[in-house]
C-alpha cells in the first residue's frame, strides 16, 4: 500500500500527526468523551473555561483527556476583546499551557465571531506570548490581518456552531486556502464525516468537529468515522483531484466496439 | 463576614484565607484559578491572602468547550 511519508500538520512548531481536532463540550458523559477522544485519534482537544458551581458536585474534565494531547482552551463567553484576554489570563494561571482558540461572540442567536475584536484579541495575546488559535467568520482580509497579528493558524467557520449544515462558506474558505499560508482549521458546522472529508478535499489543513460528534447516537462511533474521512480527504487531496467539467467524459474507450 | 463567590454573596468565617475558601468549595481544586477583586491571584499566594469583607472571588475551572 502507498503511503504517504511525513505529512504533518505544524502548528506553532510543534508537528501534528492527526488532523482531526475534536471539541469537549455537549457530551453526556465523561465516558464517553474519554472513549471519543481515544476513538478520534485527535492530538488536540478543545476545553473551556467557566466558573465552577460552588453548590454542585462536578468533574474535573482535564482527567478524562489523556496527557500527550495538547489542550486548547477557547475563550468562549468572551464578548469583545478584553474579556478574550482575560479569559487567556484565567486559563494560563490554570498551568495548563498557553494555547488559546480564540473566540469573540456577540450574537447569542447565529453564534458568528466578531472579526475585528477577533483581530485586536489575537494581537494582544501574540503579543504576550500565546500560540493563538482564532476563530473567524471567513474573510481574506481579515484572515490577512490574523497573519500579521501572528496568529497560529486560521479558524473560518462551515456554518454556524452546532447547526450541522456543513460547508455553507465553501468558497470563501476556499479563497483563504488559495491565499493563506497558515493552516487552515475548519472550525464549527460541520454535521457528518463527509462535510469534513469535503473541507480536507478542498486543501483545508485540518478540522474541529464538537457538536456532531458529542450528540450523535454513538460518539465514539462517529468520532472513528470523522478521523477516517478526514484521512480520506486529505489523501484525495495529496492525489491532486480532477477538475470538475461540465460535460461528459467517457471511462471507456469509444472507438473499437464490437458491432463495428 | 460577607463576600461574593461567583457572582453570590457568601457567607465565610473572618479572616479566612484564599485557600481554605477553594477547600471549602472546590471538589477538584487542582485545575481552578482564582481571581480576586479582578486580579488573578498565583495558587501560591493562596495561603497567604486572607480575604476581606465584600470581597470578589471568582473560581473557574475548565468545563467541555468547542
Amino acid at each position: 500500500m502507498m503511503t504517504v511519508q511525513n505529512d504533518n500538520l505544524i502548528i506553532a512548531g510543534k508537528t501534528f500527526t492527526s488532523r482531526f481536532l475534536l471539541g469537549t463540550g455537549k457530551f453526556s458523559s465523561k465516558t464517553a468523551l474519554a472513549e471519543s477522544i481515544a476513538a478520534s485519534n485527535s492530538e488536540i482537544v478543545t476545553v473551556a473555561l467557566r466558573r465552577i458551581d460552588i453548590d454542585r458536585h462536578e468533574e474535573n474534565i482535564i482527567q478524562y483527556i489523556p496527557k500527550n494531547v495538547t489542550l486548547l482552551v477557547n475563550t468562549s463567553g468572551a464578548r469583545n476583546a478584553k474579556e478574550a484576554l482575560r479569559i487567556a489570563h484565567l486559563a494560563r494561571e490554570s498551568g495548563c499551557g498557553n494555547w488559546i482558540k480564540v473566540e469573540v461572540i456577540n450574537d447569542s442567536k447565529y453564534l458568528l465571531p466578531d472579526n475585528a475584536e477577533t483581530v485586536k484579541a489575537t494581537e494582544l495575546l501574540v503579543k504576550e506570548g500565546f500560540i493563538v488559535l482564532p476563530y473567524m467568520s471567513p474573510d481574506l482580509y481579515i484572515a490577512r490581518e490574523l497573519v500579521a497579528a501572528g496568529a497560529a493558524t486560521i479558524m473560518p467557520l462551515g456554518s454556524p456552531i452546532g447547526s450541522n449544515k456543513g460547508l455553507k462558506t465553501k468558497e470563501l474558505i476556499q479563497i483563504l486556502i488559495n491565499e493563506i499560508d497558515i493552516p487552515i482549521i475548519v472550525d464549527a458546522g460541520l454535521g457528518a464525516p463527509s462535510q469534513a472529508a469535503e473541507a480536507m478535499e478542498m486543501g483545508a489543513d485540518a478540522v474541529l468537529v464538537n457538536t456532531a460528534v458529542a450528540t450523535a447516537g454513538k460518539p465514539q462511533l462517529i468520532a472513528q468515522a470523522f478521523a477516517e474521512a478526514v484521512k480520506a480527504g486529505r489523501l484525495a487531496y495529496l492525489s491532486g483531484l480532477p477538475l470538475e467539467k461540465i460535460s461528459a467524459e467517457a471511462s471507456s474507450p469509444l472507438t473499437g466496439f464490437l458491432y463495428e | 463576614m460577607k463576600l461574593t463567590l461567583n457572582g453570590k454573596s457568601k457567607e465565610i468565617m473572618d479572616s479566612s484565607t484564599l485557600a481554605a475558601v477553594v477547600r471549602d468549595h472546590c471538589q477538584n481544586p487542582e485545575h481552578v484559578v482564582a481571581e480576586l477583586n479582578g486580579s488573578i491571584i498565583g495558587r501560591a499566594l493562596w495561603e497567604n491572602t486572607v480575604l476581606k469583607e465584600n470581597d470578589r472571588l471568582e473560581l473557574v475551572s475548565f468545563v467541555g468547550g468547542g
